[in-house]
């Protein structure tokens, strides 16, 4: 295998070089504990430092309104939790949608065990809560809204601002996962109403394990990890300084050429997605057509079953994901791909391609050529294709 | 996660296809599970001259329905009944634990076409007796091994 394609970039992204070696002294030569006062410690202070304004700048918030954690999903089950916790008095009543990412929907449950109540709203058939819907789920008793940003399998996005602003008009807090909006979406916290909003350094070419969590100046957050003072006493543990510095790093590139990086991804996604509609039959589009990631493209193949697909693309050197139960060893597909009312036998078919930064024309150009071998090939030993071909079913 | 005998049962299956005015035509599993596998038999003088195979699934289901079908090409009715999953299982140097479920699919399939032409030939075979091609023989969890 000569090539090698990657379209998994809603998975990771490889770190870039300029984020590489940003991060590089601070594992060698200031590696000093930052809590330290002496030099070596004060060298990793200042660089958190810089890295917190990064990655405020990124999404429109004051500096000592971020706090790291180690990574997206750390960062769900603080702002859930956290809001939970520290709100129990007011109401015990969640709200969140049926496609989130399964660090909120977890969070989510495990907090059902703990006595509170959760709604979770159902999507349209392109993967958007309906604002109705979310106005009528409200009770005296909600304290927290968790909406995605942009979903993470099907990339569709939501209409954040209006969903900010009733959590407004309710006195509700309003968290979004936005791990996989930062650097593909524009995100101001003040424009969009939004209260606490995680992101992660792993999907904007920083590096995997490090996070971060917006949390609006005074709302109150019950803390989990206790120990010393770190994170201004809400966060313990010695900080990732290298990791920290990377991801200040990503999010300030991944935002500042932002128009100019989105233009380019989407004209590649356009182009993948016409191409595969046009030499390909019997496939469908996932996610909404417009409101959806700059990079993603996400397709069920009929009569195929996505491992398979895969498989053999991994095999001519293009890694995609796929939804299909059959890649997670369960017996559903993904949550996502049922939410949006997809029956089981056609979710099982779905293959996810993510474009980013390091995609080239020639690289759609030569999945366009392979692909629809590729299903051919898989069509050509199903039974259900067979039913197809000998006019029992279209 | 798969061993290189499955991947080249997966890229080069043998014995795909369909025969035409099959002595026994079997099918398990279904859509919603992800997994249909359908074996077709050319059955002479007890004997399986030929079989091929439709499957809709993972890799490990392509491969297990090659492997299986190479397994019983050429052997009577009798010894193919006899096709374990662990059989296949084994011809494939193994599956990761959640895709054992295909070579139990492959085992069925084969049961299945089997019994399609025992019930065509007023023919009964005692490994049939309990075997219902209809029962959900799709369950990830389980272990046949």
């Amino acid at each position: 295998m000569n090539k090698r394609i990657y379209l998994d970039y809603a998975a990771t992204t490889p770190v870039k070089e300029e984020v590489f070696q940003a991060m590089k002294p601070y594992f060698t030569e200031a590696f000093g504990n930052p809590s330290s006062v002496y030099s070596y410690g004060r060298e990793g202070k200042q660089a958190i430092d810089t890295a917190r304004k990064q990655v405020a700048k990124a999404i429109g918030s004051k500096t000592d309104e971020i706090f790291f954690t180690g990574g997206g999903s750390e960062a769900d089950n603080w702002a859930i939790k956290g809001i939970a916790y520290a709100n129990k008095n007011k109401g015990k009543h969640i709200i969140t949608s049926n496609i989130e990412h399964h660090a909120v929907l977890h969070t989510c449950e495990y907090l059902e065990k703990e006595g509170f109540k959760v709604t979770y709203l159902e999507v349209d058939e392109y993967g958007q809560i309906r604002i109705e819907d979310l106005k009528k789920a409200i009770t005296d008793e909600t304290i927290l809204i968790t909406i995605m940003f942009a979903n993470n399998e099907v990339g569709t996005i939501q209409h954040i601002k209006e969903i900010g602003e009733i959590a407004r008009e309710h006195k509700i807090y309003f968290h979004t996962d936005a791990v996989q909006a930062l650097g593909n979406v524009k995100i101001d916290v003040n424009e969009l109403n939004i209260d606490l909003l995680s992101v992660s350094a792993h999907k904007v070419y920083g590096p995997k394990g490090v996070g971060a969590l917006y949390v609006r100046k005074g709302i109150k957050l019950f803390s989990f990890i206790h120990g010393g003072a770190q994170e201004r006493r809400r966060r313990a543990g010695t900080e990732n300084v290298a990791g920290i510095v990377g991801f200040g790093k990503a999010a300030e590139m991944a935002t500042e050429n932002l128009e100019e990086h989105v233009s380019k991804i989407k004209k590649l996604r356009d182009k993948l997605i016409d191409g595969i509609n046009e030499r390909i039959k019997y496939v469908r589009l996932n996610g909404h057509p417009t409101d959806r990631l700059p990079g993603n493209v996400n397709f069920v193949f009929e009569f195929i079953e996505g491992e398979s697909l895969l498989l053999s693309l991994d095999l001519i050197g293009v890694a995609g994901s796929s939804g299909s139960a059959c890649t997670s060893g369960s017996l559903d597909p993904s949550h996502v791909l049922m939410a949006l009312g997809l029956p089981h036998e056609i979710a099982h078919g779905s293959l996810r391609l993510t474009i980013g930064d390091f995609t080239t024309e020639e690289d759609i150009d030569y999945v366009l050529e392979n692909l629809p071998k590729i299903v051919d090939r898989l069509r050509m030993m199903s039974p259900l294709y067979e039913e197809v071909l000998k006019g029992g079913q279209k | 996660m798969y061993t290189e005998k499955v991947m080249d049962h997966f890229m080069n299956p043998r014995n795909v296809g369909e025969i035409d005015n099959a002595s026994g035509v079997g099918q398990v599993g279904n859509a919603k599970c992800g997994d249909i596998m359908k074996i077709y038999l050319d059955v002479k003088d007890g004997i399986i001259e030929d079989v091929k195979f439709k499957t809709f699934g993972c890799g490990s289901a392509i491969a297990s329905s090659s492997v299986a079908t190479e397994m019983i090409k050429g052997k009577t009715l009798e010894e193919a009944l006899k096709l374990t999953n662990r059989q296949v299982v084994s011809a494939l140097d193994g599956l990761p634990a959640p895709k054992i479920h295909c070579s139990v699919l492959a085992e069925q399939a084969i049961k299945s076409a089997i019994l399609d032409y025992a019930q065509k030939n007023g023919l009964q075979f005692d490994e049939l007796k309990d075997f219902n091609p209809d029962e959900d023989h799709h369950d990830h969890g389980h272990d046949h091994e």
